[in-house]
């Protein structure tokens, strides 16, 4: 019945190809407005982001996104809209490897009681978002939006004046360091009997493979499941849903609580591959860039897979751009461009399908 | 209409009581000082102008959650241009950027029908990543203090309400009667006379500009053509169209007016607020204002309130930390207040959770005598959150708010 | 008398829709105009297109001789068209006031001069008898006073051809009538009315002149008092049309439905919104709630499919399932077939197969377990397809891109698939077309012969007197009269329906 027809694959590529034409247009112009070449620019970013050391930094980049963008999606698919994944995610790191440390268990429970931590305060601090969401009526985008403000000021208050503690002959705060059992190998061994050579200063993450396990875990379950189905309806038509016997209160509490849950993890890759504590230097906006990326790869397992990806590169190889005295921020141009380029060419194709369905129907009813 | 009015004035006055009592308690004497009042409708402004943005879109049928990015956009041209060009060419620019922001919004949402959150959070993005890296660019050239900062810009005089608060006009120096009224530390009439004097006196011109604007924006949306043809966008598209009312019109001047207020807003942070643009200077107050908008039901005096409410708390929190903690105890009063209200309506089990909120907050203003730093600056997103669960009950937002419209259906 | 508007061979193609193939009629000032057709004939289009609203693809437009080209509503506005919309196009939350002088305000200074406005309305309305209150919130008004202020709407913009859309579809009977008063009032005005319907009988009560319509082409014109019901529904849809009815006594001893004392208050508590209903209903019987729109019917439905917390019992084959979920009574057995097919019963951006499993997503074919069985779910949508005639490509078309009919046929199809014991039925066969109509009467008849328990909601009473075995009339949320639809005239229940005995 599905025709594998051109016109097919060309509406499926079109959204993609139109935003990159669009971004490339829009950053050149940015480029030059500095008064440099974009050639050089483009050139220089590839040639620096494809070297292996980097490629290794954009799958850890994209890890942290994918799984944050994953958290989102869960909201979107039901049609809720969690903002608050970068206040859920902080609270997650931070509790988690502070209480990590407190305790020492078998190396794989250890990682997995890491785990919980972080994914239950992400989960209770989504929680108040979704209890005033369903016995309040607050939109949850709002309330998101002001937790994620209290997320950050809770996580700096709790981490200077509890959590932390000043490393010798530095002032840079951290948590304790969490004990190896803990840690998630990186899978440089793995890689290596690919032929795949280690590089210095660069790994990837064990948590690379959690992440592609979540994937595939939201996929069947969002496309697969009686669960999935319902979650979908509630976000397709949640009048229908209700009506057809979904409990809709229900649905929402659950999907702002997944979604927390798996925020919670975003903040953990570098946390258990890499620094093995709570650090300053935690990286801020994962859940904000997260956002974009599954707008991008329209909430889909595999498109927000490919757009954490490109985002990750992004980010990555316009570092670069510093050498040839081009503002690295670039990049935020580039990726911005692409969000808002794609998000108007989807609904475009959107409407010129069903413009299309009708069309073939028309067929069908005079045939 | 007058009952309407004897009950506003009468809740202001016992919310006053009510403060002068906890001031006398807890010697927070900050609490309703002048600086506080003054303090508080300065901070009050952005969210102000946001809720206002808020207002003209979501009238006419836009949800926009982009009311942040535009301030950002704001904030920034304020900075740049205002450094260079003075203050109220600055503040010219600010609506500009902040109007250009809403272009891109009004293009996605109403010519493509992009879902409207999902364009406004992108402009966000956008705007936040934009003036990083404009700044960053300007920072190399050379005239930037920093990569996050802006030069500064010049200053915007004040005045005051003549008589009453002082002030100058045509070289006449006005006496200031309220001020030592005030700070006779009076109970009650002194928390007024403060009050009073905070809201009229050494006040900048643009303050003076965004409150006008409160009435403004009622007059154009209840009492012209055009306003009511703009609600007829939000409200019934179709029928509107169908009465030849040009509603993509409607809705991208809706848009547009909501981004130039916007923009003006984050000019206000950079120019009057402070006197150069900084990064993350809007920090949220986009949303706050959206919140406000919520709070006020869609309607400018009850966006005003909003905003007052915000821009108090945001003011206490500023000035004194130790008002805060004392603030805590206002919250128990209004806990206290839900508790009487949700026994004699009989919802006990309502009643039951205010009181043991009531209760902890009782006990936290009782345990801690210094609240920390970090968790004093919580204090307007608290209260945002607080505020919205009791108002989001009974809002009438717009009919058709948020529903992509297309011209003919489909 | 002089040519107020003449149509001449307009054809509008429309992606989906039959088109207007070739639609022509002239509609002479100081008449009352019907155009008929079924629904889907394309009457609609048409009228769409001379208010402007849509621009045909070929054909001309003459009003009062000169041929126009609208480019939008305020062109034919212009030309002193006026539309009432079937849909009534007004804001809830705007005052009868503003919402009548929309988009012609008068002006004073900067500001609208309500006051103006005020008095003009107040003098047409006593001028032509609509009488209504202009400072009224519209979401207040029933639904003959909106379409009062709809007219009003209409003659503020100094129409004098002035058109119809299906105006009777939500009156009852007794408002139908206050209707044609007004409209033979305009008539004596010198104006132009064109009446479009599908209701034969209004129609030869009251229009001078009759343009039938059929697949989107002009089959006749004719004056009214040369045609009989009969020729005219002959001239529609090329046969006769179906009727609703239903043969012999189905009734099973067994009662599957029993209301007790079912009340549901509103949310405050302060009032209830259906109040003290019981009936019971045996398998193989139809039972036809009659009442005017708004009068409890909805939150009957809800109840009785648990969407409503009530108070009282209900019992489905003999057992209590007050506790029930909304979930537990759809698995239990119980179809719906809710009043918005689209809003309640339909992820429009969705694939049929995925609709197919709304409602069902407990239950076999479309899961086995927790798990969805893709596969299988597409197989049962197909044979539902054939089963039912729904005329799409196949299973993966979204459904908005099919038609009201086949939606409706569709969403029939699925609440039959599961054989429930018992299907609450909310306006089954509301605009769609005549050969849908037809099929979902014989639907309903074969499962009523099965022993199916049908509740039958509608505001078609001829629908209700011929499928029903009994009719219960609500009125103000309780039930006023109990009725044999075999002895009982569209009028005696359109006259129980409003309380006038």
């Amino acid at each position: 019945m599905k025709k594998l027809s051109t016109s097919r694959v060309l509406l499926a590529v079109a959204a993609p190809i139109v935003a990159a034409v669009v971004s490339i247009v829009v950053s050149s112009f940015a480029v030059l407005a500095s008064k440099k070449s974009p050639m050089d620019a483009y050139t220089t970013m590839w040639e620096f982001g494809t070297q292996a050391g980097s490629l290794f930094e954009v799958l850890n980049t994209a890890t942290s996104y994918y799984i944050a963008a994953i958290a989102i999606a869960v909201t979107f698919r039901a049609g809720l809209f969690n903002i608050g994944i970068e206040g859920q995610l902080r609270l997650g790191a931070l509790f988690s490897a502070y209480f990590a440390a407190k305790f020492v268990l078998p190396p794989v429970l250890h990682v997995l009681a890491t785990f919980v931590i972080a994914m239950t305060v992400g989960g209770l601090w989504a929680a108040i978002a979704a209890y005033l969401k369903v016995k309040r009526g607050v939109s949850e985008v709002i309330s998101t939006i002001m937790l994620n403000s209290l997320a950050v000021g809770l996580t700096s208050f709790l981490f200077a004046q509890y959590f932390a503690e000043i490393i010798e002959g530095s002032n840079n705060l951290t948590t304790k360091i969490l004990p190896a059992s803990a840690h998630i190998p990186d899978l440089m061994p793995l890689l290596n009997k690919f032929g795949v050579e280690d590089q210095p200063g660069g790994r990837v993450y064990g948590m690379l493979l959690v992440a592609i396990a979540l994937g595939i875990a939201f996929w069947f379950i969002v496309n697969r499941t009686r669960f999935g189905f319902e979650l979908r309806a509630s976000g397709s038509n949640p009048i229908a849903a209700r009506v057809s016997g979904v409990n809709s209160k229900k649905m929402t509490f659950i999907a702002l609580v997944i979604s927390g849950a798996i925020a919670g993890l975003a903040g953990l890759p570098t946390i258990l591959g890499d620094t093995h504590s709570y650090t300053m230097g935690f990286k801020s906006g994962i859940g904000f860039s997260a956002i974009a990326v599954a707008l991008l790869g329209r909430n889909g397992a595999v498109g927000m897979a490919i757009s954490a990806l490109l985002f990750g590169f992004l980010e990555v190889s316009s570092r670069a751009l510093e050498l040839i005295d081009i503002a690295p921020e670039t990049y935020v141009i580039m990726q911005g461009s692409i969000l808002l380029s794609s998000v108007i060419a989807y609904e475009v194709i959107r409407r010129y399908k069903i413009t299309l369905q009708s069309k073939e129907l028309a067929k069908v009813v005079t045939a | 209409m007058k009952t309407k009015a004897t009950k506003l004035l009468l809740n202001a006055t016992l919310l006053i009581l009510v403060m002068s009592i906890i001031r006398l308690i807890t010697g927070a004497s900050d609490l309703t000082s002048i600086g506080t009042a003054s303090a508080a409708l300065l901070l009050s402004v952005p969210i102000v102008l946001a809720g206002l943005g808020g207002l003209f879109s979501e009238r006419s049928g836009v949800v926009n959650i982009g009311l942040e990015g535009m301030m950002i956009l704001g904030a920034w041209a304020g900075g740049f241009i205002g450094s260079k060009h003075g203050p109220w060419l600055g503040l010219a620019g600010a609506i500009f950027f902040g109007a250009v922001g809403a272009l891109v919004h009004a293009i996605a949402t109403v010519s493509f029908g992009v879902d409207h959150v999902v364009s406004g959070v992108a402009i966000n993005i956008i705007a936040a990543g934009l003036v990083r890296y404009l700044s960053t660019i300007l920072y190399q050239g050379g005239s930037w203090p920093g990569p996050s900062q802006s030069p500064d810009v010049g200053a915007i005089s004040n005045n005051g309400l003549p008589v009453l608060s002082g002030g100058t006009y045509f070289g006449w120096k006005s006496p200031d009667i309220l001020t030592p009224i005030a700070e006779k530390q009076w109970f009650f009439i002194s928390d007024i006379a403060s009050i009073i004097r905070g809201f009229t006196g050494d006040l900048s011109y643009v303050t003076a500009i965004a409150v006008a604007i409160v009435p403004i924006s009622f007059f154009i949306l209840w009492k012209t053509s055009f306003g009511l043809r703009l609600r007829s966008a939000g409200e019934a598209p179709i029928a509107a169209e169908s009465l030849g009312v040009n509603v993509y019109l409607m809705k991208y001047s809706g848009v547009l007016i909501s981004g130039g207020l916007a923009g003006l807003g984050g000019g206000f942070l950079a120019i009057v607020a402070a006197n150069h643009y900084q990064e993350n200077q809007v920090a949220g107050r986009g949303y706050i204002g959206l919140a406000a908008l919520l709070f006020g039901n869609y309607r400018p005096g009850g966006i005003l309130m909003g905003a007052g409410l915000f821009g108090f708390a945001d003011a206490l929190q500023l000035r004194d930390s130790a008002a805060i903690h004392a603030l805590i105890l206002l919250i128990v009063a209004i806990l206290a207040y839900l508790v009487y209200r949700d026994v004699r309506k009989s919802n006990y089990l309502s009643a039951a959770i205010s009181g043991v909120m009531s209760a902890g907050f009782m006990w936290f203003y009782l345990a801690v005598d210094v609240l920390p730093g970090q968790l004093v600056t919580m204090t307007p997103y608290i209260a945002t959150l607080l505020v919205l669960s009791l108002a989001s009950q009974r809002l009438r937002m717009p009919a058709a708010d948020g529903i992509p419209y297309r011209r003919g259906g489909l | 008398m002089s040519v107020a508007v003449e149509l001449r061979h307009i054809s509008k193609r429309f992606p989906g829709v039959i088109a207007n193939k070739d639609v022509s009629m002239s509609v002479e000032t100081g008449t009352v105009h019907a155009l008929v057709g079924e629904n889907g004939a394309g009457k609609s289009t048409v009228m769409k297109i001379l208010y402007g609203m849509q621009r045909p693809d070929g054909g001309e437009i003459l009003v009062n001789g000169q041929a126009v080209n609208f480019k939008n509503p305020n062109d034919a506005i212009e030309a002193s068209i006026g539309m009432v919309h079937q849909h009534f196009m007004l804001a809830d939350n705007f005052t009868v006031l503003e919402n009548i002088i929309l988009g012609a305000e008068p002006k004073h200074g900067m500001t609208i001069d309500f006051a103006a406005a005020r008095k003009r309305v107040a003098d047409m309305s006593a001028a032509y008898g609509l009488d209504v209150d202009p400072d009224i919130l519209v979401e207040e008004l029933g639904v003959g006073q909106r379409q009062r202020v709809e007219i009003l709407k209409v003659l503020y913009r100094g129409a004098r051809i002035l058109i119809f859309d299906e105006p009777t579809a939500v009156l009852v009977p007794q408002e139908v009538d206050d209707l044609f008063n007004a409209l033979k009032g305009l008539r004596a005005q010198g104006m132009a009315i064109i009446f479009i319907s599908h209701k034969l009988d209004e129609v030869l009560r009251v229009a001078d002149d009759v343009t039938v319509v059929r697949a989107g082409s002009t089959v006749a014109q004719v004056k009214s008092k040369d045609v009989s019901a009969r020729q005219l529904a002959e001239l529609m849809v090329g046969s006769e049309l179906p009727q609703p009815t239903t043969h012999g006594d189905t009734r099973r001893p067994e009662v599957t439905l029993s209301l007790k004392d079912v009340s549901v208050p509103t949310k405050s508590g302060s009032r209830d919104l259906i109040s003290h209903i019981s009936f019971d209903l045996q398998a193989g019987e139809v039972i036809g709630i009659a009442g005017v729109e708004g009068n409890g019917q909805a939150e009957l439905v809800e109840a009785i499919m648990g969407l409503r917390d009530y108070t009282g019992q209900i019992e489905f084959k003999g057992e209590n399932i007050d506790h029930y979920t909304v979930a537990h009574r759809h698995d239990a057995g119980i179809g719906l077939i809710p009043e918005d097919r689209q809003r309640q019963a339909l992820m429009m951006a969705s694939p049929l197969w995925e609709n197919r499993i709304l409602g069902h997503q407990r239950s076999k074919p479309v899961m086995r377990g927790f798990i969805l069985d893709k596969k299988a779910t597409i197989a049962d949508t197909r044979l539902i397809m054939d089963e039912f005639d729904v005329r799409a490509p196949g299973p993966h078309t979204l459904a908005a891109a099919l038609s009201g009919g086949n939606q409706q046929k569709f969403i029939v199809g699925r609440e039959m698939s599961k054989a429930p014991a018992l299907l609450v039925a909310s306006h089954p066969t509301r605009g769609v077309d005549v050969g849908a109509q037809a099929a979902i009467w014989e639907e309903l008849r074969r499962a009523r012969e099965k022993g199916m328990a049908i509740v039958l909601i509608s505001a078609d009473l001829e629908e209700l007197i011929g499928m029903s075995d009994r009719l219960l009339v609500m009125l103000r949320g309780a039930i006023t009269a109990e009725l044999n639809p075999q002895k009982t005239t569209p009028e005696q229940l359109g006259s129980a329906m409003t309380g006038a005995q």
